[in-house]
């Protein structure tokens, strides 16, 4: 619904109540990652531990959600197990639609339920269910089950619901969204888990009215056309993200068994179109996205000797790919998927728990754990071993695995090894592409290679110049912000430049957002930092492991001076972004 | 007299987009469900999707049920929509064999009146316009 206020969920799971809040500040913060912080300023913890019952867990879209193509993803915001700081993840599915036609702009979870539920809302229901028969339940099955308790509505909802990484508070736990798509980063999960909070159903029941005046359906009709007739999109369409591997291969940019190698030649079995020829089983969408380019590959397991067969589907992606494929040094497309099937199952992030392990194959290499910690050998290209390692990590098997889940840098300061945990803010994303991704990510509101276009830098420019590289990383940002605030996908970002957003505002009746875009981009980001700053953010804080300073890419060796002088620089004018009175605050309350 | 069919629903992706564009072109809203398709998942995401729609029957039993003449025949099947003649009984509802009539909260209710708009907003060319002699889902 086109409003100038927000419309907001709260429930509070301890009492099953829920209450709608009207909210101002459409204009100063807009939607979806603007919203989020707003809300977390409003109803988070600051200085209490993220799994204090009260904290938030936000769920936001945007004022374009709906509206338009590719206008289909959700910000999820709270203070994470991993770093304890505020953060987003972000997801596709159906949610966002959902949540739009049960006409809530944010719904805000507090409390933590008696016993094991879930929660289901819609235009006009809310009801908490107590499903304490679904502990430990994969999250495959959990959505099986939701379907059947959740009644009429099948494709006209959005099922959410966490596996047993996040019943055990793991930092590592993904929220699965509608089968294939996840929050997967920075432990969602955990924090559904630690609220007794096993599923959440939105049934999009409801309906908007349409803009009045003909400029909304000419530019609907102009962007579906971009999308859907031009090549703009056409590599998420064919091949889908994992296209990449085989570029990044190429440039010696992908990293490979534990960011030992960036360039393989194995990287025939693990291409795109590797993947497409031999496990494509079909594609799918977000709900609003008429590219669809989730791309579903099968896995087909032998029961017994004789000739029984049954199937699974598993999404695939770039980023997966390389977590469980190359980082692992398993080449072959379906030991791929077999592993990510498990992941999928106990409701792990799959880059995460894929870099975790990698870093756990080489600690066993080295002698600085045995298999008493990891109950079964690990070793590079062992796709059944990182089966059943998938399996010990999101079932916390044992003290090990549950501290392997807090975090690859927390189990190395234990067991050794910090030198070579590819961690940089959190487990790496798959691109080792040079200086400025490296600090980027290790700095990022997300630690997410989506928070800057870095890794793009770093494959155009090999010049090393500090100011221009952090310029580049300071001016990329609000742009990215404000579209996670509409929520776009991030791959339509070609398609929504700052013209073509204002033009579709300006359709739906956002004028004032319409004309001022950059003036709200730029409040979104210093908002969100603000926030992440006042729960304890420290650049200084955050170190680059050894491993990423030999590194060797398509420009030569990693520099790490020009590293070094990036990340300090970044930190700096991140820090300057909070502003006197924040950094003041905190100061204030580290010295008590 | 042709009518709106789906013979190539195995490309379905689930994007909603056919549904979405019934909703804002022809009921000037944004909807799921207030919509002549409407796409369903059959048993959760992973076994692929289902268009609901008016099978453009011949006599139609919406029509026949229908105690206001708000819905009478269409020539070659299907129905005739005459809204303001509505008084949201919901008998076509019912009558329906297929399920491809909703309603909404406030009464009204959508069905598909085989104009084909939604067809070019498919991105997997699922939907079509046919002469009905030679659709096959009704035709089989």
């Amino acid at each position: 619904m086109i409003r100038d206020q927000f419309r907001i969920l709260r429930v509070d799971l301890a009492t099953g109540k829920g209450r709608i809040e009207h909210l101002e500040g459409r204009d100063e913060v807009a939607g979806g990652s603007g919203l989020a912080a707003l809300l977390y300023s409003r109803y988070g913890l600051m200085d209490q531990p993220w799994n204090t019952e009260g904290q938030p867990l936000i769920f936001a879209i945007g004022p374009l959600t709906g509206y338009f193509p590719l206008m289909s993803k959700t910000v999820c915001s709270f203070k994470s197990g991993y770093h304890h700081q505020y953060t987003e993840s972000h997801a596709g599915g159906r949610l966002a639609l959902a949540m739009r036609f049960a006409d809530l702009d944010a719904l805000v979870i507090v409390g933590r339920a008696g016993r094991l539920s879930c929660l289901s809302i819609g235009t006009r229901h809310l009801q908490l269910k107590d499903v304490e028969f679904m502990r430990g339940v994969d999250a495959d099955s959990a959505g099986k089950l939701l379907r059947r308790i959740s009644g009429e509505g099948a494709g006209h909802r959005s099922i959410l619901r966490i596996g047993p990484a996040g019943e055990i508070g793991s930092p590592m736990a993904s929220i699965n969204v509608d089968s294939y798509r996840h929050f997967g980063r920075m432990g969602g999960g955990a924090l559904m888990g630690v609220k007794n909070l096993k599923g959440i159903v939105i049934h999009g029941d409801g309906e908007c009215p349409q803009p009045v005046g003909s400029l909304y359906p000419k530019i609907f009709k102009e962007i579906h056309s971009q999308v859907t007739s031009t090549d703009m999109m056409h590599k998420y369409y064919n091949l889908g993200t994992a296209a990449n591997l085989q570029g990044l291969n190429d440039i010696s940019s992908l990293p490979w068994l534990n960011l030992q190698k960036t360039s393989d030649p194995g990287i025939s079995n693990l291409t795109g179109e590797a993947f497409a020829d031999a496990t494509l089983l079909r594609n799918g969408a977000c709900s609003g996205c008429p590219v669809g380019c989730i791309h579903i590959g099968y896995i087909r397991e032998k029961m017994t000797g004789d000739n029984r067969y049954h199937y699974h589907q598993v999404a695939y992606d770039y980023e997966p790919i390389f977590a469980t494929g190359t980082m692992l040094g398993v080449t072959d497309p379906f030991d791929v998927l077999r592993i990510l099937d498990v992941m999928e199952k106990v409701c792990l992030d799959a880059m995460s728990a894929g870099v975790a392990l990698a870093w756990a194959t080489e600690a066993s290499e080295q002698g600085l754990i045995t298999e008493k910690q990891t109950v079964v050998r690990l070793k590079f290209g062992d796709a059944a071993a990182y089966q059943q390692a998938a399996g010990f990590l999101g079932r916390g098997e044992n003290d090990f695995y549950r501290l392997l889940g807090q975090g690859t840098l927390r189990a190395a300061e234990v067991y050794g090894g910090s030198e070579f945990a590819c961690v940089l803010g959190q487990e790496m994303a798959g691109y080792a592409t040079g200086e400025l991704f490296f600090a980027a990510q290790t700095l990022g509101f997300r630690h997410s290679h989506l928070d800057t276009g870095a890794y793009s830098y770093d494959q155009k420019n090999a010049e090393q110049d500090v100011q221009k590289a952090v310029n580049f990383l300071m001016d990329d940002e609000p742009g990215r912000t404000f579209l996670t605030s509409m929520v776009a996908c991030l791959f339509a970002r070609s398609v929504y430049t700052d013209s073509r957003l204002a033009e579709c505002l300006s359709a739906v009746g956002y004028e004032t957002l319409a004309g001022s875009i950059p003036v709200v981009a730029e409040h979104i980001r210093r908002l969100r930092w603000q926030i992440r700053i006042s729960t304890g953010f420290n650049p200084d804080a955050l170190t680059i492991p050894k491993r990423f300073y030999k590194v060797k890419t398509w420009k030569g060796p990693i520099n790490k001076d020009y590293l070094d002088a990036l990340k300090m620089e970044y930190g700096k004018r991140i820090m300057a972004l909070a502003g006197q009175e924040t950094l003041l605050k905190r100061e204030q309350e580290v010295t008590g | 007299m042709k009518q709106l069919a789906t013979p190539r629903m195995d490309q379905c992706i689930g994007c909603h987009s056919c549904s979405l564009a019934c909703a804002r072109l022809i009921h000037q809203r944004l909807s799921w469900e207030t919509a002549g398709i409407r796409i369903h998942s059959s048993g959760g995401l992973s076994t692929g999707f289902m268009a609901i729609h008016c099978l453009a029957c011949d006599p139609a039993p919406c029509a026949l049920v229908c105690p206001t003449g708000a819905f009478s025949q269409r020539a070659g099947g299907g129905v005739i929509v005459r809204k303001k003649l509505c008084i949201q009984c919901g008998q076509c509802v019912v009558a329906c064999p297929v399920e491809a009539i909703s309603q909404n909260k406030q009464g009204e209710v959508f069905v598909c009146i085989h104009c084909g708009r939604c067809v070019e907003f498919c991105p997997q060319s699922c939907l079509e316009m046919q002469e009905t002699a030679v659709t096959e889902e009704v035709s089989q």
